[in-house]
């Protein structure tokens, strides 16, 4: 059986546990002949880039699957038919990925994006050694408080 | 290196750029998705066009997958049609 992803946009209005009622009912569809989901993903609701059927936000699922042609003509006909679905995308490909995707790993990108920008900072705290490193060879020429000075400068 | 051209190319080649390599070809370069909008969205202009590849120094064969899959970002609303 080949192999397909479907991409499907619900209507903002609806809640999440409607969304997951839904993309249950389609993903019954797929498996109902023999099919099977290897990923899905729920995005959240996510602001479009445009309005569509006057919804500026849309629920966005994913479906990686391998699944007969009938039952995924099955699934898009339902969806064609629901009124919650503002758009489906049903694209062949060549794998059946299980590992999040682009848009999941991008999320939790941004929390790395804020960790990068604190490491950043210890860096200016470096300057104080190399004055530690100049005070004993001031010091060298004065034999007697040599000693002493090169103390202090390992302390601090 | 940018000036080397104009400076020893003689009156003929005024100026000459060394042609960027391909963004999408060679080790370690990103696979085109169409779910992928940040990568996406550096190959749009502001106004949300396809930048043309002769600008962009990307390779015929996979400015033809990038355009499908900036197509594909735009029908599911992930990415603008036109930005006014």
């Amino acid at each position: 059986m080949p192999y397909y992803e479907t991409v499907f946009i619900l209507r903002q209005d609806i809640s999440a546990t409607q969304v997951e009622t839904i993309a249950d009912s389609m993903a019954e569809v797929l498996t109902s002949d023999s099919g099977k989901i290897s990923r899905r993903e729920y995005w959240g609701l996510k602001t479009m880039a445009y309005r569509m059927k006057k919804n500026r936000k849309g629920h966005y699922v994913l479906f990686n699957y391998d699944a007969p042609i009938e039952s995924v003509r099955e699934m898009e006909r339902l969806m064609g038919l629901h009124e919650d679905v503002l758009r489906v995308l049903t694209l062949r490909t060549d794998d059946l990925p299980e590992e999040p995707s682009v848009v999941m790993a991008n999320r939790n990108d941004r929390g790395g994006r804020y960790g990068r920008d604190r490491s950043d900072r210890p860096r200016v705290e470096k300057k104080p050694e190399p004055r530690v490193e100049q005070k004993p060879e001031a010091a060298a020429p004065v034999a007697e408080k040599a000693a002493p000075a090169a103390e202090q400068g390992e302390t601090q | 290196m940018s000036f080397d051209g104009s400076a020893g190319g003689g009156g003929r080649r005024t100026f000459f750029r060394r042609r960027k390599s391909c963004p999408f070809s060679g080790p370690n370069a990103p696979t085109i998705d169409y779910k992928d909008t940040r990568l996406l969205q550096r190959f749009i202009s502001e106004r949300g066009k396809i930048v043309p590849s002769r600008i962009t120094a990307v390779s015929t064969k996979k400015q033809r997958i990038l355009d499908r899959a900036i197509k594909r970002a735009r029908f599911l609303g992930l990415l603008p049609y036109v930005i006014k």
